[in-house]
């Protein structure tokens, strides 16, 4: 055997050695790990558990469609408060969604200069920012400005806080997409927005629609911006210049209330709003991945049939 | 028969310009010409002072061991440098009577006449095979459902793929083996109707089957294109190329008619490397 031979032997010998220590060790992450996620699961099943557990028993017909009844009297429900936050987290992402998309496709794909390096780390700390700063900011231009609270305030509250958070995971997953597709586009001669927004975008969606979602569910369960904007109202809807309601700030108020039955009524408003924001998430992703194949798909293509 | 006036790209911002040619080139017998193309990537040259005439309706291999500068030379033929952040082109490269590096020029237009197909397949992953094949007409406006429909047929039996997909057109690219995928770019480059293409190295995820298609079409190809092909492998070099460019170290050592080159080439260099003795 010469000394190559005997060499190799040796380093084979070295990985035989110290086997059930290493499946051991093997074992002990695998424990450590799923412990974590056991224990990070625990609180928030056990808030799911309590919020159902509490909730259900408040919600009814009258109680997802009535308006608040007077205080303690467990009358009444929380009709406005879900109407206005299905208006809010609409017009909030009407307005945060495309600033957050078209922010996030110019730092990945115009991104590499001293100014976008500036916006992106602005970007970071304004993601970070407490959202009552932003909602004192926008009491200070909007309400104290126009003299009253109003629903266009929240909206424009919300959005600030959304569109760092689509602007970033934009970013992010465009930067995903390999640069043999832009390359592939650039050489059939297309123009660079039409890589970017028929090539890269779609090629990105799923990333993209993942941190729209993400950014909704946040604003989904703000309340101290509302606070300051929209203040909150017992009446439905009347018009774009008047305080509304929305779940957090009804939930918040119920909490309040030394009564155990608005308490109760509480619990029910927040599983709504929980159940919104699943419906939310669960709804939109559906449609997207099951676009082609899926219940809306096939409603598409039917049609075409039909027309056809 | 055009006269040129030459004007070297970049003259404030290189040291090294190119040196001016006291004679007008005579482009009508060539389709493309390189003349000292320098490229760098943050000041190291991968590709030094590289001159090469490409002949209307021939087929030009450039062979040479890995990282001898082969493809970044091919990419700068479509400007393709431009996406790189760190990457210098000096030097010119003319299509027909046009200097492509001229800042006066559009580089969208010009690669419109220069299709490319890359050595790894990169069929757009969310399109259908015919949107693919599509795509550089339909994203740049041609909407006509009649001709699209003829020019996918047309692309497709070119890269020898229409027998494979055209029963399912519609079907998603991803879907497609490795070898039909660089196959449906063959057709998607193809599609916009080029008049210069360049290949980078476009058999290597080929099996032996579709690589002699390939080859096939390559040939067939030639008396409507000019053709630019890179490649590793000489034996595919001998069977396609009407010349042969031989580049080592980012040097072009010798460029000439193919069977001369593999036969009785001029550097010694060049004969060791089509020997076999290195590479």
């Amino acid at each position: 055997m010469n000394p190559i031979q005997q060499r190799r032997q040796e380093y084979r010998s070295l990985f035989k050695q110290n086997v059930a220590k290493r499946l051991l060790v093997d074992k002990v992450v695998k424990i450590i790990v799923f412990s974590c996620v056991i224990i990070a699961i625990i609180p928030l099943g056990s808030i799911l558990i309590e919020v159902f557990k509490n909730g259900l028993t408040a919600i009814s017909i009258e109680f997802l469609t009535e308006t608040p009844g007077s205080a303690g009297s467990g009358e009444g429900g929380i009709g406005p408060a879900i109407q206005g936050t299905l208006i809010i987290i609409g017009l909030s992402s009407i307005i945060g969604v495309p600033i957050g998309v078209m922010s996030g496709v110019f730092l990945s794909e115009y991104g590499d200069n001293a100014l976008a390096r500036f916006i992106r780390f602005f970007n970071d700390v304004f993601m970070e920012f407490p959202s009552i700063i932003l909602g004192i900011f926008a009491f200070l231009i909007i309400v104290l400005v126009l003299g009253h609270f109003s629903v266009w305030a929240g909206a424009f509250a919300l959005s600030l806080i959304m569109f760092p958070i689509v602007a970033r995971t934009t970013e992010e997953s465009l930067k995903m997409v390999p640069m043999t597709y832009r390359e592939a586009g650039t050489a059939l001669g297309l123009k660079k927005w039409v890589i970017t927004f028929r090539i890269v975008i779609s090629a990105a969606k799923s990333g993209m629609i993942t941190g729209i979602l993400l950014s909704v569910s946040r604003i989904g369960g703000e309340t101290a911006p509302l606070i300051m904007t929209v203040l909150g109202s017992s009446q439905f809807f009347s018009s774009m210049d008047t305080p509304m309601d929305a779940l957090p700030l009804r939930i918040w108020r119920l909490s309040l209330l030394p009564y155990d039955s608005a308490q109760l009524q509480g619990w029910g408003a927040a599983l709504v709003l929980i159940m919104i924001i699943l419906g939310i998430n669960l709804g939109v992703r559906y449609y997207f991945t099951n676009k082609k194949n899926g219940f809306f798909g096939q409603l598409i293509k039917q049609r075409k049939k039909i027309t056809k | 028969m055009t006269a040129l006036t030459i004007n070297p790209i970049n003259m404030e911002s290189s040291p090294v310009a190119a040196p001016e040619r006291r004679t007008p080139i005579d482009i009508s017998k060539y389709k493309m010409i390189a003349e000292n193309v320098t490229v760098s990537y943050g000041g190291i040259d991968a590709v030094r002072n590289v001159t090469m005439k490409f002949k209307e309706n021939s087929v030009t291999a450039l062979i040479g061991p890995s990282g001898c500068g082969k493809t970044t030379f091919l990419r700068c033929l479509n400007r393709m440098h431009d996406m790189t952040k760190n990457a210098k082109v000096k030097g010119k490269v003319m299509l027909d009577d046009i200097d492509l590096y001229s800042k006066a020029i559009d580089p969208i237009y010009h690669r419109r006449k220069v299709g490319m197909v890359f050595q790894k397949p990169n069929p757009f992953p969310t399109m259908s095979v015919y949107d693919n094949v599509t795509s550089g007409l339909r994203l740049n406006g041609v909407k006509d459902k009649k001709i699209l429909d003829e020019i996918v047929e047309d692309s497709l039996k070119m890269a020898y793929l229409w027998d494979e997909v055209k029963n399912d057109l519609k079907k998603s690219a991803v879907e497609l083996s490795g070898g039909q995928q660089q196959r449906l770019c063959i057709a998607r480059a193809l599609a916009i109707q080029p008049e210069v293409l360049l290949m980078d190295e476009p058999a290597s995820a080929l099996d032996p089957i579709a690589t002699q298609k390939i080859e096939e079409t390559i040939i067939e190809l030639k008396n409507d294109y000019t053709i630019i092909i890179v490649t590793h492998n000489m034996q595919q070099a001998i069977r396609v190329s009407d010349y042969t460019g031989f580049m080592y170290l980012g040097d072009l050592v010798e460029f000439g008619e193919t069977k001369k080159l593999f036969t009785d080439p001029k550097e010694e260099l060049t004969a060791k490397y089509v020997q076999g003795h290195f590479g």
